[in-house]
């Protein structure tokens, strides 16, 4: 039986790497997930596992020692706050350029720049458009419960294996520091060295054997024609991964006349609008992506023609609302209502704005 | 008429044997200018590694500038690090694979100017590693423009008149600098634009990977060298510029050991 705990979303992350068979974990203090590498710290997960546990000096230390020790074949994470992960960005382009797996988590607050320590779902763009330089996209999974922070963990892991991509656990700071009931993963074993140059032998740094000709991790070619035949490689794995690896969850969108589209903390409170405005006679529904890339355009587009209206919720200026208006391309009124700078919308502002924006519009 | 008839291995006749190149440099051209000292460095370090029968096990860091393919050079398994990053890269991979040999290639720029927190941290934290720092006193990959180690006075693209101390900052000695943390094991500075540095050279290499495999913790070896094209100098005179100029400034020998 899965062990029950109460736990921080920070915590429930940090024990799920332990759990996953994580190699190491590098990170950087900052707020609102220093819990992550505190958790770590407390529970030297070197004694139960194996894991190892550093604090490097800066994120940008820290992305580098997970290059380091992920193009190994080892599963290796980090994670960090806005902020931490501007700096880091620089890593994670190498990464996916290099094409070397990796688990990156955001426990976003507001900005920009230093912006403030409370929850913020401000970096969507950041995190599902790229982010750093070059073309290459990251696997963005997004969280609403600490049971989510828990699991994608593991998710993340096999996503980012598959792919030989990073993948991002894009949370906010009200999931990392929310405690909830969380149903813990079993310990997975942590993979022996034969068993990595078993699976990943082929391309990871494991030493080089006469068997063998020389592993290179590099994001390097001087040559552009060779450089473009890398990038076409690299898009038809992102291609693979929007056909394949697409996850969201519906809300009574059946018989819906309008849709709210929310992840994270925002999707938590457009539950409880969906509920009060049902109550008020209105046909609400919601629609929940999980994965905010690749985004689940397909699942939103089937409503365009049925629907009234989508409303997109989210703790920004409106970012994730533009590839709503993809999906629905054209077809329905979309629009966006946010909070900014830290500020968490309650379900009444939600609603009024629902009403206000799509209903009494109409 | 007759023909004498030579066999083939008559032809092809071995003698002794006194030097091979070692095998784990590949074969087919260096991306270095002539005259530079980057290829002896390479040899050396990639020598010490088949001498001490460690290739199997010997993860290399490659940095950003000159020597960014060094990969494509040495015949291991290697990384190539974002710049600066090196250091904070070899972590990465001696956290998880203690029982192998790591070491970053590095020049001045890359580990002295935007690697510096890198550089200090990974040697504060006496990583198990060795760091290769070669010091040619120039940006060559880019073009030839100032480094953290430019002499004062010295001309380079982005110090046209020379380097001026006072508003553009002092050649950094940062061996110097990290020689004085606990975690470093072994600190000194050489030079392979002569046979007689060569040697020496060598056997501080052979010295750092040997404190590594005795988990003595960090060892940095730097080796300064010229840079022809960077200083806008023929091989030979740059040879001669930097034993009268940088070694002055960056004088050879063990600054900790």
């Amino acid at each position: 039986m899965k062990q029950v705990k109460l736990m921080k979303g920070n915590e429930a992350m940090a024990e799920a790497a332990i759990r996953a068979g994580a190699d190491a974990y590098f990170g950087y203090p900052i707020t609102p997930q220093s819990e992550v590498i505190e958790y770590l710290m407390v529970e030297e997960p070197h004694k139960r596992t194996g894991m190892q546990v550093l604090q490097a000096e800066s994120e940008l230390a820290a992305i580098n020692m997970v290059y380091g020790a992920a193009a190994c074949g080892k599963k290796v994470m980090t994670s960090s706050s806005s902020p931490g992960i501007s700096l880091k960005l620089e890593g994670i382009s190498y990464m996916a350029g290099a094409e070397i797996p990796c688990l990156i988590a955001n426990v976003m607050r507001g900005g920009p720049g230093l912006g403030t320590i409370q929850p913020g779902q401000s970096d969507y763009f950041q995190a599902t458009k790229g982010g750093g330089h070059g073309d290459y996209r990251l696997i963005t999974l997004a969280p609403s419960t600490v049971q989510e922070m828990a699991d994608f963990v593991d998710l993340g892991f096999e996503l980012a294996f598959k792919y030989r991509n990073p993948v991002m656990i894009l949370s906010d700071g009200a999931i990392g520091q929310m405690m909830e009931k969380v149903y813990l993963p079993n310990q997975k074993e942590r993979l022996t060295n034969d068993e990595i140059i078993k699976l990943y032998g082929s391309w990871a740094t494991t030493g080089k054997p006469e068997s063998r000709s020389r592993n290179i991790i590099t994001s390097l070619d001087l040559k552009p024609e060779k450089q473009e035949i890398h990038n076409i490689h690299l898009q038809e794995k992102f291609k693979a991964a929007e056909e394949n690896e697409v996850r969201f969850e519906e809300i009574q969108c059946e018989d819906a006349d309008y849709i709210l589209v929310a992840f994270g903390t925002s999707a938590r409170i457009s539950q409880k609008v969906v509920q009060l405005a049902r109550n008020k006679g209105y046909k609400v529904g919601l629609i929940r992506p999980i994965t905010l890339w690749p985004f689940p355009k397909k699942p939103i587009a089937k409503y365009a023609n049925k629907v009234k209206g989508f409303l997109s919720v989210e703790m920004n200026a409106g970012q994730m609302v533009e590839d709503v208006q993809l999906a629905v391309e054209g077809k329905a009124i979309v629009k966006h209502y946010g909070r900014m700078g830290g500020m968490i919308p309650t379900p009444a502002d939600v609603l009024n704005a629902l009403e206000e924006k799509l209903i009494s519009n109409k | 008429m007759t023909t004498a008839v030579i066999t083939p291995e008559e032809i092809i006749k071995k003698g002794k044997i006194v030097f091979e190149k070692t095998k784990l440099i590949n074969d087919g051209a260096l991306s270095y200018c002539p005259g530079c000292g980057h290829g002896v460095a390479h040899r050396l370090v990639m020598e010490v590694v088949e001498e001490m029968g460690i290739w199997q096990d010997t993860i290399g860091v490659a940095p950003v500038g000159c020597s960014v393919l060094a990969y494509e050079f040495m015949n291991i398994d290697m990384q190539q690090a974002a710049h600066g990053r090196a250091p904070a890269v070899a972590t990465g991979i001696k956290r998880v694979f203690p029982e192998k040999f790591v070491f970053t290639y590095q020049g001045d720029g890359d580990l002295a100017a935007i690697g510096t927190a890198e550089t200090i941290h990974a040697c504060n934290r006496g990583e198990n590693i060795v760091i290769i720092f070669v010091n040619n006193g120039i940006y060559g990959m880019t073009g030839g423009q100032m480094a953290p180690t430019t002499l004062s006075g010295m001309k380079s693209s982005t110090s046209p008149y020379g380097r001026v101390v006072e508003t553009m900052g002092h050649p950094l000695k940062i061996t110097e600098m990290v020689a004085t943390l606990p975690g470093v094991a072994y600190a000194t500075r050489q030079a392979v634009h002569e046979a007689k540095y060569v040697r020496k050279a060598k056997k501080a290499i052979r010295k750092a990977f040997e404190n590594q495999r005795d988990n003595k913790g960090t060892s940095v070896v730097e080796i300064v060298a010229n840079c022809n094209s960077g200083w806008k100098m023929t091989p030979v005179e740059s040879n001669k510029w930097l034993e009268e100029n940088m070694l002055a400034y960056f004088p050879l020998g063990d600054i900790k050991k």
